[in-house]
């Protein structure tokens, strides 16, 4: 059986910068991802990026993967594409198909770094062609750069509502409106009055009725929602749209993860069930890590740092770096992703990571 | 009906790959060489790629990832392809897909 000493599924933000820190300090590392191209989502995201300089604010998503594979060619990471994992064994064993063939290979440690899935909404016609996530909208059109329609509606005001809202704006569609359950705008405000100042209406404690249309959505039906998040009948409102976006939350992609046997616990804040890890990103199970979305549903700059951070810990672990080097490193990022938890959007996190973290304790 | 996006204010003038020909239920559609099969049928305007086996209802991209296979179709004879997770070669023959598209499943 071929050995490895780190294998890392998912070659997103949280991935390669585990591997970049790994790698720089001496461990042999291979990276597998299913895609054809590495960089996870960062290069559908064409908007610039919050926080600090520190953070890379200022600095486009397409940017920032474009650097991060860059340094990863730069140290020689052994990056494997359209190489699927489909499962991991005992003994840290990881089955992967790679270019059609199957390998299994034995790891002194893994790195679930996979990511997360959209979530979906169902209501009547929500099968229709033309309903679609918000993540395929920004493939289609950032990535592919084709327009899935002239027309859309946009269903949620999260962060991602809001911006690929703008983004279908700037490839030159029209946003009916943008519709939310809750009673207030869930994404930034310096998004939502992005949007608002381009003229789209963003109606909140409203959802969606219906999708109309034969086989392709024609037509959207939206609905007030009361307090008790109740249809009130006769506040139907109908708008003329080819396509439908669902950008209603995502959530870990966690099979892998289970699979392992690592522990799980529920933080709703975070995107739901989750592997417990500690403050090094290891979970339950001695030598397999998480990082990134699967973590813990947050944004592509924590993802970056709990890379890192499970990078250094992995290096630490195989014998790469000593105990006071580690620890001072991963002070600087717990330092870092503070600064990102942090504010009215963060601190609600930054919390639901102290319980996640603190649930290890108790293993 | 292009639904190309040709010039964007942050990703600049489109860069294309090598122009071909690829035929869909018979007839030639414009696409380029590496792009997905979803991809160059979305921007001729195709939303419909197949209908499911029982009801015959239509379905389109939903992910574009490869995740949800809403998007299969038939593609050189053989059945139940993610269109959005493969790329495009020259003379493809590319069929909506009627239920499995494996037995005889051909009538809406």
């Amino acid at each position: 059986m071929k050995e490895a000493e780190l294998v890392i599924v998912g070659a997103g933000p949280a991935g390669l910068s585990a591997a970049i820190e790994a790698a720089k300090a001496g461990v042999k590392v291979m990276i597998c991802d299913e895609n054809q191209r590495a960089g996870g989502q960062l290069f559908k995201q064409i908007h610039k990026f919050f926080g600090s300089r520190a953070h890379q604010a200022g600095t486009r998503g397409i940017d920032i993967g474009q650097n991060l594979l860059n340094e990863v060619e730069k140290i020689g990471v052994d990056v494997k594409l359209d190489a699927v994992v489909w499962g991991i064994f005992s003994d840290r064993r990881v089955g992967i198909v790679h270019e059609g063939k199957n390998t299994l290979v034995k790891a002194k440690k893994i790195l679930l770094a996979t990511g997360a899935a959209e979530n979906v909404l169902a209501f009547p016609g929500w099968t229709l062609a033309g309903v679609m996530g918000a993540g395929a909208i920004q493939t289609m059109v950032n990535v592919h750069r084709v327009l899935p329609g002239k027309n859309v509606l946009m269903i949620g005001s999260g962060n991602v509502g809001l911006i690929v809202s703008y983004q279908l704006m700037q490839a030159g569609a029209k946003v009916a409106a943008i519709v939310e359950a809750m009673p207030r705008i869930g994404g930034y405000a310096v998004h939502a009055s992005k949007v608002r100042r381009a003229g789209v209406p963003i109606l909140t404690s409203t959802t969606i009725k219906e999708a109309k249309g034969k086989e392709k959505v024609e037509k959207a039906v939206i609905i007030k929602l009361d307090d008790k998040f109740k249809q009130v009948a006769g506040s139907e409102k109908e708008f003329d749209v080819d396509v439908i976006c669902l950008a209603v939350g995502l959530s870990p992609l966690a099979e892998l993860a289970w699979m392992a046997g690592c522990k799980f616990t529920d933080v709703p804040e975070l995107g739901g069930l989750l592997a417990i890890h500690n403050e090094d990103m290891e979970t339950t199970v001695p030598g397999i890590y998480v990082a990134g979305d699967i973590a813990g549903i947050e944004e592509a700059s924590t993802a970056i740092e709990e890379g890192r951070l499970a990078g250094i810990a992995i290096a630490e672990s195989l014998g790469y770096i000593n105990a006071a080097a580690a620890k001072e490193q991963k002070q600087q990022i717990y330092k870092r992703s503070d600064q990102l938890r942090d504010g009215p959007f963060g601190i609600g996190r930054r919390k639901a990571k102290e319980v996640l973290i603190s649930r290890s304790l108790k293993q | 009906m292009d639904m190309r996006i040709e010039e964007h204010p942050i990703l600049g003038t489109l860069k294309k790959g090598k122009a071909v020909k690829i035929e869909v239920d018979g007839k030639p559609v414009d696409a380029f060489e590496g792009e997905p099969v979803a991809a160059a049928l979305m921007a001729a305007g195709k939303t419909v790629f197949r209908y499911t086996r029982k009801r015959k209802e239509a379905r389109g991209v939903f992910c574009a990832i490869g995740q949800c296979t809403d998007c299969m179709m038939t593609i050189d004879g053989v059945p139940n392809v993610r269109t959005c997770v493969t790329a495009v070669k020259e003379g493809m023959k590319v069929k909506t897909q009627i239920g499995t598209g494996e037995d005889g499943d051909t009538s809406k």
